[in-house]
């Protein structure tokens, strides 16, 4: 047990670090190591030798939890095979010494022996009581569940081990952000990001592929929670396999389910829709393109690309504010509703890089090739509303707002694990509870004739648990046999 | 006439502010008690009678214990309250945690009281509940409102309430826990002479405080198991996946595997007693770390719970 207690003690100072450190697979923010990298130039690599920003998958931390496991299955193994034993075989004689046990009692009584015994028996047994009755003595336990408990919880851990495991080796996490109107289909190349395990077979996702037709949004409009969200819901129209196309709404904690295959909605925004034409006045870039929200009012920022764009490519970054209004600071957003639209746009020309084949990110600009638009030596920008057009210097092209859209961003999961996990959850939980419930304890009745053709009665407890046996089962025990009212001798009570 | 969200909610936070004046009422109560009990300790070791001191400190304590209760229907009443006023069950947000989790603190301190003498540590009980609300009403202080649509499931509320009860017992554990290593010192060196001694040795025995420190425990120990569980169930549901290592949860396991360290090491001989309850205190300050240090200082997923 100083094993366990050690093991357990270093499991829970070993995961601290990965709650004060950035960690790689644990995406609320998947940028977040390299920026931390960035900032602690020093220090960053030495971390990361050390396992810091990878602590729940690091050799150390799984050396602490598998040595856990293989020193609590050797502890309750034999202690399997003791309560096999125990259960099997009769309680045990009682000590010599009673009086030394919880709740002793001792009294005289008119009544035989013989009849004590029996009427002793016949109570504990009618208490569910494991019972063995001699000419003398009564013998009994009660409680094994609790120890059927603890090793259900115990064994249960290892099962749970199992359950994580099963989804670490073949399932998969992805992500996706689909536009209003935009379609994905499940395949690799659809998504955005994608975190295989090591066995995930990515040539055979479960076959589907949806349409998102609308993205609903309602926010407060007044009261102390003015602009919280209220409702988000992504209106679907799928088709799994080779069925019908079918209309499903996503809202967060409803996810669409396809055979385990689950599409959680975790987050949406704004995708302006802008029109761009290049010098000659061609329209090379058409339809939404996703900006992301910076924060709860949904201020986003993103780019613009378009190198089909002739003489030169145009590109345009800037933000995007769904309830444009101005305050000391400068433009913000006061709602994150579309109540007065506005795109707030820089220009460049140059090289996007597309050639090098390098790929890109959607919502960055590599600047390395590209100069910035100027008028009267000063970057030129411009706010546009909905239906507006900024008309670049020199007539090297234009953009047009011409609405806004939203997306929806959908983290996909697939965890065949996860079964496993919840039924070892549950019988870890209901074990626990009957292991820490329960006491199991022993009860021991003794009667030695006394010389008038009476009885001297002797009973009392032992508990094998930590906790004292209910005392009132050793009270009603004394009362089904008529015993004393108050204890007739000195007996050791639990709470003296 | 009819109660609209915006009265209830008033009530709520009239309710919850004469909850905290009671229970700064209680608290002087119970202090005034605890120094006749420090008295009647001395009188007990020189042998110095001093009048009248511990029957009048019994009625202090008996009078503290019912400020406690009239306090805790108080609190009770501003978090039904607020549960009206926001047309959901009131523990959506930070403020709302703390209240229920006083809530659950008084409660299992009085369920602890009807049967075992434990008065002495009601002292530490309302200080801490006191200290609790008084934050929540300064820093933590939200109006009532709906909920973001990620935290609008029954999972949550499930979550929640056990987690906030799970931390309201503990809360009675750890007291009990630091009061048996008050006394076990007091015990082992025979300091009753000195203020501090002399405290220790008004506190009941190490038998009955290791006793409440050790029903508390395994009272809330399934629950937290079952809050962190729901918590996974309810991680599945809204994120796909049902452990991330999002700080919140680390820091749920990290309280759940301090509290099984301390019960093994009150199985193991040798670790029983005083070492054993450093692996509750080091639960109980994890517990405490993912309410408040988590909330306010860490970012993750669950951050947007907080204030
Ligand atoms: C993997 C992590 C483990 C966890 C989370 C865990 C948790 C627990 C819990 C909560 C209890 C109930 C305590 C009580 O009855 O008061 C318990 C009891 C017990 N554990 Fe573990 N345990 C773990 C590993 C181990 C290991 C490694 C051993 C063996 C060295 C072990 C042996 C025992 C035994 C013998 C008991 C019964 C104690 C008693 O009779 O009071 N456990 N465990």
């Amino acid at each position: 047990m100083r094993t366990a207690v050690i093991l357990l003690a270093l499991l829970a100072l070993a995961a601290i670090p990965g709650s004060l450190f950035p960690q790689r697979n644990v995406a609320s923010d998947p940028a977040a190591v390299i920026q931390y990298t960035q900032e602690h130039p020093r220090l960053a690599p030495w971390l990361d030798r050390l396992g810091m920003f990878d602590v729940y998958a690091s050799p150390w931390f799984a050396a602490i939890y598998v040595l856990l496991l293989v020193s609590m299955t050797g502890c309750v193994l034999p202690r399997s095979r003791r309560l096999w034993q125990s259960v099997r075989s009769a309680p045990p004689p009682a000590p010599r010494n009673l009086a030394r046990l919880e709740g002793h009692r001792a009294w005289e009584t008119t009544r035989e022996p013989a009849e004590i015994i029996a009427t002793a028996a016949g109570h504990l047994r009618r208490r569910r009581f494991r019972m063995v009755a001699t000419a003398d003595e009564v013998r009994a336990e009660r409680g094994y569940l609790r120890e059927v408990g603890n090793l259900a919880f115990h064994l249960s851990l290892l099962v749970l081990l199992v359950g994580i495991a099963a989804g670490k080796l073949v399932g998969f996490e992805g992500r996706v952000a689909v536009t209003e109107g935009g379609a994905f289909a499940n395949d690799l190349s659809q998504y955005d990001a994608f975190s295989p395990s090591a066995w995930t077979d990515v040539d055979d996702l479960e076959p589907l592929s949806f349409r998102l037709e609308e993205f609903d949004v309602s926010y407060q409009t007044s009261g102390s929670n003015l602009g919280q969200p209220s409702q988000f819901a992504a209106r679907l129209a799928y088709r799994a396999g080779g069925g019908e196309e079918q209309t499903v709404t996503v809202e967060p904690n409803h996810p669409l389910d396809v055979n385990e295959t689950k599409f959680f909605l975790t987050g949406n925004g704004y995708a302006p829709v802008v029109t761009v034409r290049d010098g000659r006045g061609k329209a090379v870039f058409t339809g939404p393109v996703q900006f992301l929200p910076l924060d709860t009012s949904y201020a986003s920022d993103g780019v613009i690309k378009a190198p089909d764009a002739q003489p030169t490519q145009l590109a345009f970054e800037g933000f995007f504010l769904p309830t444009a209004d101005v305050g000391p600071q400068g433009p913000y957003s006061m709602f994150p509703d579309t109540l007065n639209p506005q795109l707030f746009l820089t220009a460049y020309t140059g090289d996007l890089g597309f050639a090098d084949g390098v790929p890109q990110s959607v919502f960055t600009l590599d600047k390395d090739e590209l100069t910035q638009v100027r008028r009267n030596g000063k970057p030129f920008s411009q706010a546009l509303s909905v239906g507006e057009t900024m008309q670049l210097p020199g007539g090297r092209g234009s953009l047009t707002f011409d609405g806004v859209s939203r997306f929806a961003n959908f983290q996909i999961a697939y965890d065949p694990g996860k079964e496993i996990t919840l039924a070892a959850a549950v019988v870890l939980l209901v074990g626990l509870t009957a292991s820490l419930a329960i006491r199991r304890r022993r009860l021991w009745l003794r009667v030695r004739p006394t010389e008038g053709g009476g009885s001297l009665v002797e009973v009392a407890g032992y508990s094998l648990t930590r906790r004292e046996p209910p005392p009132e089962e050793i009270a009603d025990l004394v009362a089904a046999l008529h015993g004393p009212h108050h204890s007739a001798t000195a007996s050791k009570d639990a709470s003296a | 006439m009819i109660l609209d969200e915006q009265t209830f909610a008033q009530l709520s936070n009239g309710l919850v502010y004469s909850a905290i004046a009671v229970y700064a009422l209680a608290m002087l109560a119970y202090a005034a008690e605890t120094a006749g009990r420090m008295a009647g300790a001395r009188v007990a070791v020189t042998g110095t009678v001093v009048a009248d001191s511990p029957s009048r400190s019994r009625l202090l304590g008996a009078f503290g214990t019912s400020l406690t209760v009239l306090a805790f229907l108080l609190n009770l009443g501003g978090v039904v309250t607020r549960g009206l006023a926001a047309g959901r069950v009131p523990w959506g947000n930070m403020y709302e945690f703390v209240l229920v989790c006083a809530l659950a603190a008084g409660a299992a301190y009085l369920a602890f009281l009807s049967r075992r003498p434990v008065r002495a540590f009601g002292v530490w009980i309302v200080a801490i509940v006191l200290l609790a609300l008084g934050l929540a009403v300064t820093v933590l202080y939200t109006p009532a409102g709906a909920l973001v649509p990620v935290l609008d499931s029954y999972w949550l509320v499930i979550h929640v309430a056990a987690a906030i009860t799970g931390g309201g017992v503990f809360t009675v554990g750890a007291v009990a826990t630091g009061l048996f290593l008050v006394r076990h010192r007091q015990e082992r060196r025979g300091t009753a002479q000195a203020p501090r001694g002399r405290y220790a040795a008004s506190l009941p025995t190490t038998r009955t405080l290791e006793q409440v420190a050790h029903t508390a425990h395994i009272f809330a120990f399934p629950i937290w198991t079952f809050a962190v569980i729901a918590g996974a169930i309810w991680a599945e549901n809204s994120w796909g996946r049902y452990w991330g290592w999002d700080p919140k949860e680390t820091w749920a396991f990290i309280t759940w595997v301090f509290y099984a360290a301390h019960l093994h090491a009150q199985a193991t001989a040798g670790w029983r007693g005083v070492r054993a309850s450093w692996f509750a205190l080091a639960g109980y300050a994890a517990f405490l770390f993912n309410f408040f240090g988590v909330n306010l200082w860490i970012t993750g997923l669950h951050s947007y719970a907080g204030v």
